[in-house]
């Protein structure tokens, strides 16, 4: 399945420079203030999706939870967000419920530091716990995704709940400053863009360094044979608490970084479809590559602004087609059909003897298998 | 503890009568017997196939809206205007529901599921399209909610004693579900179909290798899967408007029913959903609707420490 056929490091590097060139210098000059803002909250996604990659790409664990991170992580930084706009008073809709002293578990958001560290720590917190116990009762491939799909439901569910200390179903939407700076000046949004670029090129190659590593190989391993790693004498139990807690803590990251572009975050935005619109970013960009997912994750929101400004009831269907058409037609996603076209076309000269022999091999077996099912 | 001593204080508080609790375990049967009928068909495409449908809240949809437009079209033209009143025509729209969302079962199945055999989370995220493509077909058609006229024998209550009330609806769906069961267990444990079907879930090469059209098995058991999601739906529309939305409500109580009875069994499928049908009831009423159901979430976590497998784990090859 995975090709462990990296390209030239220099190369990489170059294309990297590149890239971080463009995002940091180019496209602030030439983009508006409107879209330098969009761009910014794509690439928060890019960041989710990078977090979704390692544990679903890599790791071969489906998890429905993320946008359940990405909005802990949200919240989180959007409550220090509240606190620094209201000043010494309490938030707005607090009084609209008669709450007449700020709630304990506010009381940590009024230090940025702190809500930044715990928009990280929470998902991570609750992602290993959940993780540990599922794991640790060896329930495996689907039924992690059913149940971290549940998990999302059920707290989505519960913030609804939650008028009084978290204003339920409106969500948090009051906040105009940040670090003392006022969010809607276009300086603050630019400066959250870069910050967005920097944090999504840190986190981009801490994985890739995480997946080129010894783990990343394990994180592989856990994915083609589970059982065999376990008899070779690791513990899948502890590598995968470990990184689903980290891609939780990805997600986190990205919710903290969207909530100030954006300027609202509500249960809406944490709900099943907000986690597997997350999938399909990744799915589409290609599950397994790092660049894969950031390119997804780019390609289908900018899709789905472009559309769904024009018509809102079509964007709907498409993504439908999109889910059944990447599933059917391009299972490895875009990177996946880019890799097949070039080996295609590279494949008329220079062709390893060995890899055509198992490609035969394969599509022998392939076959034999066919004959069996009819 | 907390929600432990608030259970006990809320129930002293409100003074908990017998008469409150058979009332709670009746509401819990009826949560149930909905999820149920839910989850029968996710837990059999499931066990069988591998196939996680989450297009399965959509049929349950479709299933409401056959029983809708049965009564707004074809009953009216059948029976005169006051025709949806009549009971013969819901239970006819039951049946229209069955079968043709089982036709669309049979359709999702031959063109899409077929190709995906052996890669779950691919059949989740390609029924997820399916479900959004239906959902959005419903909206087009009208994306408010629309009620659904109960037939007249359905309203009221069995009265026992004062404040031991059932609604007939309530013992309605019930009854359906019942029926429902009887139907599948003979389906499955006295029919030739449902032996191989039993054999194709328990051990997919021996059984094809024994002559088991294992592909037909997998079609049919789909769309008996599919048919039964519109069973639900059309139980839905006695307890409230339907809408495009109607099934995502339900799809993710379902799947934790599959999770916590076991795969595709049977009686699993059963005491799970009867089991978080009657915890939800009770726990919703001593604490909070949502906290309730975080509690039973828990529950269902922990307990699925103590069987990875679910309450009844069918015990096949794999």
């Amino acid at each position: 399945m995975l090709k462990i056929r990296h390209a030239n490091p220099i190369i990489q590097g170059i294309v990297f420079a590149v890239c971080a060139f463009i995002f940091l210098f180019v496209l602030p000059q030439s983009l508006s203030t409107f879209q330098i803002n969009q761009l910014g909250r794509f690439l928060t996604y890019a960041i989710v999706a990078l977090g979704l990659d390692l544990i679903w790409g890599y790791s071969g664990m489906l998890s429905l939870g993320q946008g359940l991170f990405f909005g802990i992580g949200a919240y989180c930084f959007a409550m220090y967000l509240n606190l620094e706009t209201v000043g010494k008073n309490l938030p707005d809709f607090m009084g609209l419920y008669g709450v007449t002293e700020l709630p304990w578990l506010w009381q940590p958001f009024h230090s940025p530091v702190i809500a930044l560290i715990l928009a990280v720590v929470v998902p991570m917190i609750l992602a290993a716990l959940l993780g540990f116990m599922i794991f640790r009762s060896r329930v495996q491939g689907v039924y992690f995704s059913i149940i971290t799909q549940a998990l999302t439901s059920i707290v989505a569910l519960l913030l609804v709940g939650q008028q009084q200390l978290i204003n339920g179903t409106n969500g948090i939407t009051e906040m105009r400053t940040i670090f003392g700076a006022k969010l809607a000046s276009p300086d603050t949004k630019m400066n959250l863009y870069l910050a967005t670029v920097v944090v999504l090129g840190i986190v981009f190659i801490g994985c890739q360094f995480l997946v080129r590593s010894r783990f990343g190989r394990i994180l592989v391993a856990l994915r083609d044979d589970e059982n065999r790693l376990r008899f070779m004498g690791y513990n899948p139990v502890l590598v995968k608490t470990i990184v689903f807690a980290l891609s939780a803590g990805i997600a986190g990251i990205a919710g903290a970084l969207f909530v100030p572009q954006v300027g609202i975050i509500a249960p809406k935005n944490i709900d099943i479809t907000a986690s597997i619109e997350i999938v399909i970013w990744v799915a589409v960009g290609g599950r397994g590559t790092l660049v894969g997912a950031i390119l997804g994750a780019l390609l289908v929101n900018t899709g789905k602004s472009v559309i769904s400004t024009k018509a809102p009831d079509i964007w709907s269907l498409f993504m439908g087609a999109l889910f059944i058409g990447v599933v059917l037609l391009f299972p490895e996603g875009l990177i996946g059909a880019v890799q097949k076209l070039w080996q295609r076309v590279t494949n008329t000269r220079k062709v390893p003897a060995d890899v055509v022999e198992t490609d035969a091999q394969t599509k022998l077996e392939m076959d034999a298998a066919n004959a069996n099912a009819k | 503890m907390r929600p432990c001593l608030r259970f006990t204080d809320n129930m002293l508080e409100r003074g908990f009568k017998v008469e409150s609790v058979v009332i709670q375990l009746f509401n819990g049967l009826s949560i149930g017997s909905i999820l149920l009928l839910a989850a029968l068909g996710l837990a059999f495409s499931f066990g069988l196939m591998k196939v996680i449908n989450m297009a399965h809240g959509e049929f349950i949809m479709v299933g409401a809206y056959v029983t809708y437009f049965f009564q707004q079209f074809i009953a009216v033209q059948l029976g005169g205007p006051d025709a949806p009143k009549q009971g013969v025509y819901f239970l006819l729209s039951i049946v229209a529901a069955f079968f043709i969302t089982g036709l669309l079962g049979i359709l999702l199945e031959r063109f899409l599921i077929r190709h995906l055999y052996g890669r779950v989370t691919d059949t989740l995220l390609a029924t997820w399209g399916v479900g959004l493509i239906l959902q959005q077909i419903a909206r087009s058609y009208d994306a408010r909610n629309v009620p659904v006229t109960a037939p007249e024998w359905l309203s009221g209550s069995l009265v026992v004693a004062t404040g031991l009330e059932f609604p007939y609806k309530r013992l309605f769906i019930i009854g359906l579900v019942i029926v429902c069961i009887i139907g599948i267990y003979f389906y499955l444990y006295h029919s030739p179909a449902g032996r191989r079907t039993r054999a194709t879930m328990q051990n997919r090469e021996m059984a094809a290798s024994l002559g088991v059209t294992t592909r037909r098995v997998d079609a049919y058991t789909f769309a008996l899967g599919a048919g039964l999601a519109g069973v639900a739906g059309s139980a839905l529309t006695l307890l409230g408007q339907i809408g495009p939305q109607l099934g995502t409500g339900y799809i993710v109580d379902a799947f934790m029913v599959v999770v916590l009875g076991g795969v595709g069994s049977l009686p699993g499928t059963v005491l799970a959903a009867t089991l978080i049908g009657v915890f939800n009831s009770f726990l919703e009423r001593s604490t909070t609707a949502t906290l309730g159901k975080v509690l039973v979430f828990v529950i269902i976590i922990a307990f699925l420490q103590w069987k990875p497998n679910g309450l009844v784990a069918l015990r096949g090859r794999t």
